[in-house]
C-alpha cells in the first residue's frame, strides 16, 4: 500500500478516536457549542492557531513565496498582526457577553429577530466561502498526492446530484468533517485542531531545520542563494518586493493599482480575522476573559513562528527545488501548482539527508499533515455555520420568537447535529460545483476575510463601543457589507476564466472599498433607525453591555461537571 | 467626587445570550447606568483606553507603512543591509517582533491593572445589591 495513503489513514484514525472519546462528553448545548467552557487558555491558543493555519496558509503561502519571492510573505505579516485587533478589542468582551455565537452578543442590545437572521446570513456567507476554498484545495491535493484513493473511489461516484457530478476526494473530506462535528461537537473539533496544530508546527520546524542545515545555518549564504533566483517578467530577484504586486504599471482612481491591491489585501487580513465566526466561537470555550486573553497570546506565538518559517519553506523551495521542478516527480502530467512547493521541498530534503525512502516518507508525512490541516479547519467552519443556522436562526428566531415555544436542551443539540449534517452535505455539493469552474478557489477564501471585516466587524465593534448603535445599523452592516463585497468581487477581475482585462471594478482585493462601505452603512442605518424610533431600547441596553463586556459581571458561567 | 452610595437593586440576574423579551424596565437601566457611573468603572475604562487606543493606532500605522513603503519607495526597500538581506525583509520581520511586543505589553497591563480594576467594579456591584432593600 502507498505510504502517503497509510499515513493519511493513520491521521484519520487518530482523529476518529478523539471524536469517539469526545462524543461521550457531548450531550448538552454548552458541551456541543462551547466544549463545556472547560478548554484551558493554552489549549484554546493551540486550537485557534489550528483553526487559522489552514492548508491555504501552509501550502498556499509557501507556494506563493516559492513562486513570487518576497511578496508572498505579505500575507504572513497581515495574518499575525490581525491578532492584535482580536486581542485589544474583541476577545475579552466576546467572552464576557456571548454565549455560543456572534449573534448572541449583537442581540444583547438589538431586536433579536432581524439581528439574529442577519448575523446568521453573514456567518453562513463567510463560513461557506472559506469552506469551499478549503474543500476545493483538499480535493485537488488528494488527487495529486494519493491518486490511488481518488481512483479507487471513482467507480462509486458515477452519479450526479442536481446536475453536478460529486468529487470523490471532496466527498471523503466532507464526510469526515461531518463525523467529527455531528458526533463530537466542539470538544472533538477543538482536540482535532490541537493535534493538527502540533503536527503542523512539527512539520514546519523539521523542514525549516533541514533547509537551514542545507545552508550550514548561514543566513548570509541562504539569502545569497535566494537573490540568485530571478523573476523572468520583472527581472527582480526573489528577496525583492514587486514580483507579485507589479508596482508602477497600471493605475486605478489615480493611484498605483498594485499598491492599492496590496493595501486592500492588508485591510481585509488585519480586520477580517476579528470578524471570522469560527475564530470568535473559540472564545466561548474558555472559562473566563483571562483565559480568552491568554489563548490569543498563545495563538500569536504559534502563528507568528509558523509564518516566519513559511519564508524558510518558500525560499527553500525556490532555491533548492525551483519553480520549474515543483511538480516534476510528484505526479505525472501535473500542471505547475504552487500548492505543491512544500511537499516537493519535503521530498527533496528527505532524499538529500535520508536517501530515496526518506524522501518518500517526508513527502508522505507533509501530505498527511496537510490533510489533517484541511480536515480540522473544515470541521471548525462547519461548527460555526451550523451554529448560526440552528442556535441563531432555528432556536432563537423561529422557535422562541415566532412560535413562542420553549426549546429543550436535547432538541437544541439534535437540531445542531442535523444542521451540521446539512451544512456538510451542502458544502460537498457546492465545492464539487464551484471547483469545476477553476480559478475561483483562491478568490473565495479572500472573500471570506473581506465579508468578515465589512459586515461582522462594524456590527461587533459598534455594539460593544457605540451607544447610539441600533438594530437598523446592525442589519445594514451585516447584510449590506456582505452584499457589497460579493457584488464588487463579482464585477472585479479574476472571477472569470480567462481573467477579464477591463473589469467594471479594477481591484481583485475589494476590501479598501467595501470595508469603509460596511462601516458607513452601519452609521447611516443607525441614524435612519433613530428616525424610525428604533434607537431607544438599544441605547438603554448599552449601559448593560458596556459594564458586562468590560468587567465580566454576570458572564456565562462554567457549568458544573456532571 | 462620588461617594460610595448604594446602587439601585439589580432586578433580575440573567445571563448573557439568554432569550429575553423585548423591552427593558427602568430599574434595569438605572442599575447598569448606575454601575457605569461609578468611579471604579470609570477608572477601568480610562486605564483600558489609555493603553488600547494608542496601541491600536500605532500598530495600524506601523503595519500599513510596510505595503506603502514597498509600493512608493521600492528602490529604497530593495537596498541590501547584511549580505542580500534587504530592508524590505527586515521591515517585514520587525512586524512580527512589534506584534509580539505589543501583545506582551497588553498582557502585562491586563494581568496587573485591568483585572484588578474590573474586580473592583464587580465588588462594587455586589455591595450595591446588598445595600438595596
Amino acid at each position: 500500500m502507498n505510504l502517503t495513503l497509510t499515513l493519511f489513514l493513520i491521521v484519520v484514525g487518530i482523529t476518529l478516536v478523539i471524536t469517539g472519546w469526545a462524543a461521550r462528553r457531548t450531550r448538552t448545548t454548552v458541551q456541543f457549542w462551547a466544549a463545556g467552557r472547560g478548554i484551558k487558555g493554552w489549549q484554546n491558543g493551540l486550537a485557534i492557531a489550528g483553526d487559522y493555519m489552514s492548508a491555504a496558509s501552509f501550502l498556499g503561502i509557501a507556494g506563493l513565496i516559492a513562486f513570487n519571492g518576497y511578496d508572498g510573505f505579505m500575507y504572513s505579516v497581515g495574518w499575525l498582526v490581525a491578532y492584535l485587533t482580536v486581542l485589544f478589542l474583541i476577545a475579552e468582551p466576546m467572552r464576557n457577553t456571548g454565549k455560543f455565537t456572534l449573534a448572541d452578543v449583537l442581540s444583547y442590545r438589538m431586536s433579536p429577530i432581524p439581528v439574529r437572521s442577519a448575523a446568521a446570513f453573514s456567518t453562513v456567507a463567510v463560513s461557506a466561502s472559506y469552506m469551499m476554498a478549503q474543500m476545493i484545495g483538499a480535493g485537488s491535493l488528494i488527487k495529486i498526492l494519493i491518486p490511488t484513493l481518488d481512483a479507487s473511489l471513482k467507480p462509486w461516484f458515477n452519479w450526479t446530484v442536481f446536475g453536478t457530478k460529486l468529487d470523490p476526494s471532496i466527498t471523503v473530506v466532507g464526510v469526515l468533517m461531518m463525523i467529527y462535528v455531528i458526533a463530537g461537537g466542539m470538544v472533538a473539533t477543538t482536540w482535532v485542531q490541537i493535534v493538527k496544530a502540533v503536527l503542523l508546527m512539527g512539520g514546519a520546524v523539521l523542514l525549516s531545520f533541514l533547509v537551514l542545515l542545507h545552508f550550514g545555518f548561514n543566513f548570509g549564504s541562504f539569502f545569497d542563494a535566494i537573490s540568485g533566483v530571478k523573476d523572468k517578467a520583472t527581472g527582480l530577484n526573489f528577496t525583492q518586493p514587486g514580483i507579485l504586486y507589479k508596482y508602477g504599471q497600471k493605475q486605478a482612481f489615480g493611484v498605483d493599482l498594485a499598491l492599492l491591491d496590496n493595501i486592500s489585501l492588508g485591510m481585509a487580513l488585519i480586520l477580517g480575522t476579528a470578524g471570522l465566526p469560527h475564530i470568535l466561537m473559540r472564545f466561548f470555550t474558555v472559562p473566563d476573559a483571562k483565559a480568552a486573553r491568554q489563548s490569543v497570546v498563545w495563538a500569536m506565538g504559534l502563528i507568528g513562528s509558523f509564518y516566519i518559517m513559511t519564508t524558510f519553506l518558500g525560499f527553500g523551495a525556490a532555491t533548492l527545488v525551483g519553480k520549474a521542478k515543483i511538480c516534476a516527480t510528484v505526479a505525472p502530467n501535473c500542471k505547475t501548482n504552487s500548492n505543491l512547493a512544500a511537499p516537493r521541498l519535503a521530498e527533496f530534503l528527505g532524499t538529500q539527508y535520508f536517501g530515496g525512502t526518506g524522501g518518500e516518507f517526508l513527502l508522505a508525512f507533509i501530505a498527511a499533515v496537510a490533510f489533517a490541516t484541511i480536515l480540522a479547519v473544515v470541521a471548525g467552519l462547519t461548527l460555526a455555520a451550523s451554529g448560526a443556522f440552528s442556535h441563531d436562526f432555528y432556536v432563537n428566531v423561529i422557535r422562541t420568537h415566532i412560535l413562542h415555544g420553549h426549546v429543550s436542551d436535547q432538541e437544541q443539540v439534535l437540531v445542531a447535529r442535523i444542521t451540521a449534517g446539512l451544512v456538510g452535505l451542502l458544502s460537498i455539493w457546492l465545492a464539487a460545483r464551484v471547483g469545476a469552474t477553476a480559478n475561483a478557489a483562491a478568490l473565495v477564501a479572500g472573500v471570506a476575510f473581506v465579508i468578515a471585516s465589512a459586515a461582522n466587524l462594524p456590527a461587533i465593534l459598534f455594539t460593544l463601543f457605540w451607544k447610539r448603535f441600533n438594530t437598523w445599523g446592525a442589519v445594514a452592516s451585516l447584510v449590506g457589507g456582505t452584499a457589497v463585497t460579493i457584488w464588487l468581487v463579482a464585477i472585479g477581475p479574476g472571477w472569470t476564466v480567462p481573467v477579464n482585462e477591463h473589469p467594471a471594478f479594477p481591484l481583485q482585493n475589494v476590501g479598501i472599498v467595501s470595508i469603509p462601505i460596511g462601516f458607513v452603512l452601519a452609521i447611516i442605518g443607525t441614524y435612519l433607525g433613530e428616525l424610525a424610533g428604533a434607537g431607544r431600547l438599544a441605547e438603554q441596553k448599552f449601559h448593560e453591555i458596556d459594564v458586562r463586556a468590560q468587567t465580566g459581571l454576570g458572564a456565562e458561567p462554567v457549568p458544573v461537571a456532571g | 467626587m462620588e461617594t460610595d452610595r448604594p446602587l439601585p437593586a439589580q432586578p433580575l440576574d440573567r445571563g448573557p445570550g439568554e432569550v429575553r423579551v423585548a423591552g427593558v424596565t427602568s430599574e434595569d437601566t438605572a442599575y447598569w447606568e448606575g454601575l457605569e457611573h461609578t468611579d471604579e468603572f470609570r477608572q477601568l475604562i480610562r486605564a483600558r483606553m489609555r493603553f488600547v487606543l494608542p496601541a491600536t493606532a500605532f500598530f495600524l500605522v506601523y503595519y500599513f507603512l510596510l505595503p506603502l513603503a514597498n509600493g512608493l519607495a521600492p528602490g529604497f526597500m530593495r537596498t541590501d543591509v547584511i549580505g542580500h538581506i534587504n530592508i524590505a525583509y527586515l521591515f517585514a520581520l520587525s512586524q512580527f517582533v512589534v506584534a509580539w511586543l505589543l501583545a506582551w505589553f497588553y498582557i502585562r497591563k491586563a494581568n496587573n491593572v485591568f483585572d484588578r480594576l474590573a474586580a473592583a467594579v464587580r465588588e462594587r456591584a455586589g455591595r450595591g445589591r446588598r445595600a438595596a432593600p
